[in-house]
């Protein structure tokens, strides 16, 4: 039994070595808190509302030499909304917006990742939010890496996309100027 | 009518403040009610709220007022005809009262206070945000006083229709000395 465990690891590992020759696996550095799900959302045409999700984690994996290989997968906990203001963010929570007793999590999973210039690319993926899953497209850049101070190795990016509410089977309507909003990711990883 | 209650008679102000948070207690059920669902680009989507918030603070001090009155100045002895089962019906049903009002207005304090922030009472003063670190607080402080309330306002409702049933039933004084007679 443990045999055949570790036979079947083995191989596997050599085989997905064998396929990302030089792909390093990264975990989202939720730990130190060096990642950021932030979204910005008009208020009446007048000014950002900016918020964040504070609960939610994820992996990529990253070669320099071959981003078009790159993956990301990040899931996170949707009853973490906050935009700084206790009655607004138990609003989003609610039936009008999030529905988050229903739909606890949203993902991204990523599918194709299509190189735009240096250091940018466009990561295709699926987004489940509100219990509806559509396919996005994020405007990823590549911000750094290299060695941490403290004998890790990091590698950092940020990212964005909007979607448009109704998509995503939102309910409330905040009017004309609020129909859309931008996501935006910024995360650090720490290769594991 | 004298001030004070005396063992027969309820005074002026036990009788203010008893009508007064009567008042209170269903126009804030009922603004709470119809706030909750206005149009983000009602008129009313800011102001209500702040209605309903600076109301209910009041309240607190009110029924604070009461509960201090009630030890300065105890309420009437029961009527004789009442037999033990209904004095003891009444003496819970009012605890219930109070008690269940108080948790309402804490709860409603702290869904608005659960990110630290203060509540303005007419804008004349605030009340700051104390407790802001129990989990999810907003959100469990919004169902316990969602649902009190509708507890409450049946409560209430069943409160009124006994002091009718005494009225008209029983034909005894109960009601008539929540007006001073």
């Amino acid at each position: 039994m443990l045999k055949k465990t570790l036979a079947t690891l083995v191989l596997g590992t050599a085989l997905l070595g064998a396929g990302s020759a030089m792909a390093a696996d990264y975990a989202i550095d939720t730990e130190g808190q060096h990642a950021f799900v932030n979204f910005k959302i008009s208020h009446l045409g007048y000014s950002w509302l900016y918020g964040s999700f504070k609960d939610f984690d994820g992996s990529f994996s990253f070669d320099e030499k071959n981003p078009e290989a790159s993956k990301v997968n990040v899931t996170l906990n949707t009853k973490s909304v906050d935009t700084n203001h206790a009655e607004r963010d138990k609003h989003i929570r609610s039936g009008d917006f999030l529905n988050v007793d229903k739909h606890p999590t949203a993902t991204f999973a990523s599918t194709a990742v299509k190189s735009t210039g240096e250091g940018t690319a466009d990561i295709s993926g699926n987004l489940t939010l509100n219990g509806v899953t559509k396919p996005v497209v994020i405007a990823a850049t590549f911000i750094g890496q290299g060695d941490d101070p403290w004998g890790g190795y990091r590698a950092g990016f940020s990212g964005s996309t909007t979607l448009k509410l109704k998509d995503f089977d939102i309910q409330k309507d905040l009017g004309p100027a609020s129909q859309e909003v931008e996501l935006i990711i910024s995360v650090e990883g720490v290769r594991q | 009518m004298q001030w004070r209650n005396s063992s027969a008679r309820y005074g002026a102000v036990s009788i203010l403040l008893h009508w007064l948070v009567a008042l209170a207690v269903f126009g804030l059920f009922g603004l709470g009610y119809w706030m909750v669902e206005l149009d983000y680009y009602s008129g009313w989507y800011k102001t209500a709220p702040d209605i309903h918030k600076s109301i209910g603070i009041l309240l607190f001090f009110v029924m604070l007022v009461r509960m201090l009155w009630r030890g300065f100045s105890p309420s009437p002895s029961s009527l004789p005809e009442h037999g033990r089962l209904t004095r003891l019906g009444s003496k819970f049903g009012h605890a219930f009262l109070y008690l269940g009002l108080f948790v309402l207005m804490l709860s409603g304090y702290l869904i608005s206070t659960a990110e630290g922030r203060g509540i303005s009472v007419f804008g004349l003063f605030e009340v700051p945000a104390t407790l802001t670190s129990i989990p999810d607080q907003e959100d469990i402080a919004g169902l316990v006083h969602e649902y009190l309330a509708w507890a409450l306002v049946v409560f209430a409702g069943i409160h009124a229709l006994a002091a009718l049933k005494h009225h008209f039933i029983d034909r005894d004084r109960t009601l008539l000395r929540m007006f001073g007679r």
